[in-house]
C-alpha cells in the first residue's frame, strides 16, 4: 500500500505533515490584526494579488503603509466599521506544519465569536498590550480559553518595543498571567515577548530582547504537540448514518458510520450500544473503502458488528469495558451565543453528537461574571455572550460524558425550536478543570490523565 | 491509492493524521450529517476540481452503498466542452442522477437579459435559486473554500439561506465544535461546504494521492486564446475575440473551472499533476485573483453575489 504522492518527488514533506487548528483573541487595539498579517506575511502566505488589493484600498484612503487588516476584514459591514465583527478562518503552512486560523474579534460583545473558534482550537494566542498588561479582557479570554478547555494558550506580550525591550516589563505580565491561568486550570501557558509591528519574534528571532531564550510564536505553533496518545482515552463512537447497499454485490451489507469522537476501536473489541444497553463485537472496521484491524479518533470510518441489533442515528457505540453512563440529567456550563434570551422553563432542543432531543431548562443556578469569575446567583434568565451554569432535563437518556474528559462528547447545543436559532454552546460538568480539582480532587484528576484533546 | 492513515510506528505521536486525512476525515464527517438529517439533499456538480473532489469523498463516505444525493449543475451556456463530457461520463459510470438548470434557457425565454460585457457568471443566480425551491432542495453542497476570497472566510461550514436563497452575514450561526446545526424553515435551505477547511495546495494534493481523474484542461495545452483585460480567454462562440482582440496560440492551462467568458488560463508547461502541485506552491497569485473576471469587480464582488444567492 503505498501512497501516490511517494511518486511526487520531493513534494513528500508537504503531504507528511500535521494540522493545528489555533485561535487568536486581543483587545481591538493589542495589534492582533498587525499579528495575524505578520504571520500570514512572514510565512509567506499572503499572495501578491491579495497585498496589491490591500496596498490600492489603504492608499486611496490616504493611509501610508498597507492596512494588514484589510486581509481579514472580508466583510462589508467590517471595512466600514473597521473592526471585526465575526470569526474567518485563515489558511497558511510552512514546511513543518499546515495551520487554521480562527481569527475572532476582540469586542466584549462577541465573547460568544471567541467561544466559536476556540470550541474547535488545539491552541489560543491571547494577546496583550505590553504598556497596559493584564486587564479585564485578557482574564476574560483566558477564562474562554479555560473554559473550552483549550490545551495550550500563548501569551503573546505585544508592543515591547514601546516599553524599550524591558525584560522586568514582560516578566511581570506573564508571571500575573500565569498565575490566573493556572488557577483557571489552563494546562500549559507560554508566554512571547513580541513586537508584532516590528516582527520580534513573531517569525524570526528578536535582536532585541537577548534574554529571552524561547521560541518565536511560529516556532511554537510549528513544534507544540498536537496528536496525543488517545489510546488511554475510552473511545466514543456516535453513529452517524447506518449504511445498507442492499445491492446484489452487498446483500447483508449494514454498516454504522461515524466519526470516532475519542479513543481507539479495534476488530474483534466487545461493545455496548447506547441507550439501549445492547453489546455486541466489532467485526470489521471499513475506513473509507479499505479494510483496517484498527482506527483511531478523529477518523471517519464504518465499524461492522457481530450481531444484527437495532441501531440508528444518534446511539453511541463504545467498548463494554468503558462504556460512559446515560442521564437525562444534564448540568452544564453553557455560553449563550443568541440574541433572544434562555430562560428557566424554557422548551430547547439538544444536540449532542449525532443525537437531537428535547429538553426543558431547568435551572440557572448561577452566570458568571469573566472579569472577576464571581458567580452572580439565580440569574432567572442568560442574554447573549453570557456564561452561566444551568440544569438541564432531557426528553431521552444521553450518553454524556464531561467536557472535561471529552471536548468532542462533553459539549452540546441548545436550540431554539421555533426557528432553529443556535441558543448556547455547552459544557457538561464543571466549569473550570481548577474548581473540579477542589471539589472532587484525586478521583477527577485520575480520570484526568491521558484525556486531553 | 491510499485511503487509510497508518501508524507513524517509533514516533512520539502513534495515532497521528496527517493533514490530508484530517481534512478527509472532517469533510465525509459532513457529507454523513447531511444525509442523516435532510431530506433532500443535492452536490453542486461542475466539472470543477473542487466539486470532482467532492463527489470522490461522497463516494467514499457512502461506499459500498451509492451516493444519496442527486447533482445539479448551472450550466452558462458557455461551459467548456471538455468539461461537459467529463461531467456527463462521470454521472454515468457512478449511476448518478444530474440536474442541470440552464442560463442559456432563461436567456432565451426572456427570463434573464445578456450582460454588457458578456460574463454569464453573475446570471448563474437565478436559475440555480429556481432550480433549489423547484426542485425542493433543502441541503445543497458547495465547493466553496474558505482560502478562495475574503468574503468566502467568513462563511460557515453550514450556512442558513432564507427563502430568497439569501445570506446574510450577520445573521450567521454560530458553529462550535463539530455540532453543525441543519435545522431550518420550510422553504429555507442550507449550503454546506464540506471543503470550507481545504486550500487550492490540499485539493491538488488529494487529487494526487488519491489517483482521481480531471478534465483535461487543468493541464498544459495548446490552445487560441486572446487577452482581455490581462487574461487568457478561449476564443469561441461565446463571443470572442472582439474587434481588436487577435487570437493566437499559446501553453496554457487553467486553474478553475467556469463561464468561458471571464475564466482565464495561466501560461504553464505543467501536463502532469507532480508539474501542477509544484507550479501553485510556488505562486504567487491566488486562484480566483489571477483567473476570475467577476471577483474583481468591486472589492465586495464576491460578498454581493453571494448575499444574493451564488454559490
Amino acid at each position: 500500500m503505498t501512497s501516490t504522492t511517494d511518486q511526487v518527488a520531493g513534494l513528500d514533506d508537504l503531504a507528511a505533515t500535521t494540522l493545528l487548528r489555533f485561535a487568536t483573541a486581543g483587545s481591538v487595539d493589542d495589534g492582533k490584526s498587525t499579528l495575524v498579517g505578520r504571520l500570514l506575511h512572514d510565512s509567506k502566505s499572503v499572495l501578491t494579488d491579495q497585498l496589491e488589493a490591500v496596498e490600492a484600498v489603504s492608499a486611496r484612503r490616504g493611509q501610508d503603509a498597507p492596512d494588514l487588516a484589510l486581509l481579514t476584514d472580508g466583510l462589508r459591514a467590517e471595512r466600514e466599521q473597521g473592526i471585526t465583527i465575526d470569526v474567518a478562518y485563515r489558511y497558511f503552512a510552512t514546511a513543518r506544519r499546515r495551520f487554521i486560523l480562527a481569527d475572532t474579534p476582540g469586542h466584549v460583545q462577541y465573547t460568544r465569536n471567541m467561544v466559536t473558534g476556540a470550541s474547535t482550537a488545539d491552541l489560543a494566542v491571547v494577546l496583550v498590550d505590553a504598556r497596559n498588561g493584564v486587564i479585564e479582557q485578557t482574564r476574560r479570554h483566558a477564562a474562554v480559553a479555560a473554559l473550552l478547555r483549550v490545551p495550550h494558550v500563548v501569551l503573546a506580550v505585544n508592543k515591547m518595543d514601546l516599553v524599550g525591550y524591558e525584560e522586568t516589563v514582560f516578566a511581570k505580565i506573564a508571571e500575573e498571567f500565569t498565575a490566573y491561568a493556572s488557577d483557571l486550570g489552563v494546562p500549559e501557558i507560554t508566554a512571547i515577548p513580541i513586537s508584532a509591528l516590528a516582527g520580534d519574534n513573531v517569525v524570526e528571532p528578536s535582536a532585541h530582547m537577548d534574554w529571552y531564550g524561547g521560541p518565536t510564536v511560529l516556532e511554537h505553533l510549528e513544534t507544540v504537540p498536537v496528536s496525543h496518545d488517545l489510546t488511554a482515552c475510552p473511545a466514543r463512537f456516535p453513529v452517524q448514518y447506518v449504511i445498507r447497499p442492499q445491492t446484489a454485490e452487498h446483500p447483508d451489507y449494514r454498516g454504522y458510520a461515524g466519526q470516532i469522537a475519542s479513543g481507539v476501536l479495534r476488530v474483534g473489541e466487545a461493545v455496548t450500544v447506547l441507550p439501549s444497553g445492547r453489546t455486541s463485537v466489532i467485526e470489521g472496521i471499513d475506513a473509507l473503502g479499505e479494510s483496517v484491524d484498527i482506527a483511531w479518533a478523529p477518523q471517519s470510518v464504518t465499524v461492522r458488528l457481530r450481531d444484527d441489533i437495532d441501531i440508528s442515528r444518534g446511539d453511541l457505540i463504545a467498548p463494554s469495558a468503558s462504556a460512559p453512563a446515560t442521564t437525562q440529567d444534564v448540568e452544564a456550563t453553557v455560553c449563550h451565543v443568541a440574541d433572544q434570551p434562555l430562560a428557566v422553563g424554557a422548551r430547547v432542543l439538544l444536540k449532542h453528537t449525532t443525537r437531537t432531543v428535547k429538553a426543558i431548562v431547568k435551572e440557572i443556578p448561577s452566570r458568571l461574571t469573566l472579569d472577576d469569575l464571581s458567580q452572580h446567583p439565580e440569574p432567572g434568565q442568560l442574554v447573549a455572550n453570557d456564561i452561566g451554569r444551568v440544569v438541564v432535563r432531557t426528553a431521552e437518556p444521553l450518553a454524556l460524558d464531561a467536557y472535561a474528559d471529552s471536548r468532542r462528547t462533553g459539549s452540546f447545543l441548545l436550540i431554539d425550536p421555533a426557528d432553529g436559532t443556535t441558543l448556547a454552546a455547552g459544557m457538561a460538568g464543571e466549569a473550570f478543570a481548577a474548581h473540579a480539582h477542589e471539589a472532587e480532587a484525586e478521583a477527577v484528576r485520575a480520570d484526568d490523565a491521558g484525556w486531553d484533546f | 491509492m491510499t485511503t487509510v492513515a497508518h501508524l507513524h510506528e517509533g514516533t512520539d505521536a502513534p495515532y497521528a493524521l496527517s493533514h490530508l486525512d484530517a481534512l478527509e476525515s472532517e469533510a465525509v464527517h459532513i457529507f454523513r450529517e447531511v444525509a442523516g438529517e435532510f431530506e433532500k439533499p443535492v452536490i453542486l456538480f461542475s466539472g470543477g476540481k473542487d466539486s470532482i473532489v467532492m463527489l470522490h469523498l461522497a463516494l467514499k463516505a457512502f461506499a459500498p452503498a451509492p451516493v444519496p444525493f442527486t447533482l445539479l449543475h448551472v450550466d452558462t451556456g458557455h461551459n467548456f466542452p471538455e468539461v461537459l463530457e467529463y461531467r456527463d461520463r462521470t454521472v454515468e459510470k457512478h449511476g448518478l442522477r444530474l440536474h442541470v438548470a440552464s442560463v442559456q434557457e432563461y436567456i432565451d425565454a426572456g427570463k434573464l437579459r445578456e450582460r454588457p460585457d458578456g460574463t454569464r457568471n453573475p446570471l448563474q443566480t437565478v436559475p440555480l435559486t429556481e432550480a433549489i425551491q423547484q426542485l425542493g432542495f433543502d441541503a445543497v453542497f458547495g465547493g466553496g473554500r474558505r482560502d478562495e476570497e475574503k468574503a468566502r472566510a467568513k462563511e460557515r461550514v453550514f450556512s442558513l439561506r432564507d427563502e430568497f436563497s439569501q445570506w446574510d452575514p450577520r445573521r450567521q450561526r454560530p458553529e462550535l465544535w463539530q455540532l453543525y446545526n441543519g435545522r431550518h424553515a420550510p422553504g429555507e435551505h442550507v449550503r454546506v461546504f464540506p471543503l470550507s477547511n481545504w486550500t487550492e495546495l490540499d485539493v491538488w494534493q488529494y487529487i494526487a494521492r488519491e489517483g482521481i481523474e480531471l478534465p483535461q484542461i487543468y493541464f498544459a495545452h495548446e490552445r487560441e486564446v486572446f487577452k482581455r483585460s490581462g487574461m487568457w480567454l478561449t476564443a469561441g462562440e461565446w463571443g470572442g475575440p472582439k474587434e481588436g482582440e487577435t487570437t493566437e496560440k499559446r501553453l496554457i492551462r487553467y486553474r478553475t473551472v467556469g463561464d468561458m467568458s471571464c475564466t482565464g488560463a495561466v501560461d504553464s508547461d505543467a501536463t502532469t499533476l507532480d508539474a501542477v502541485i509544484t507550479e501553485i506552491a510556488a505562486s504567487r497569485l491566488t486562484e480566483r485573483g489571477a483567473t476570475r473576471a467577476d471577483d474583481k469587480m468591486s472589492e465586495a464582488a464576491m460578498e454581493d453575489r453571494k448575499r444574493e444567492g451564488y454559490f
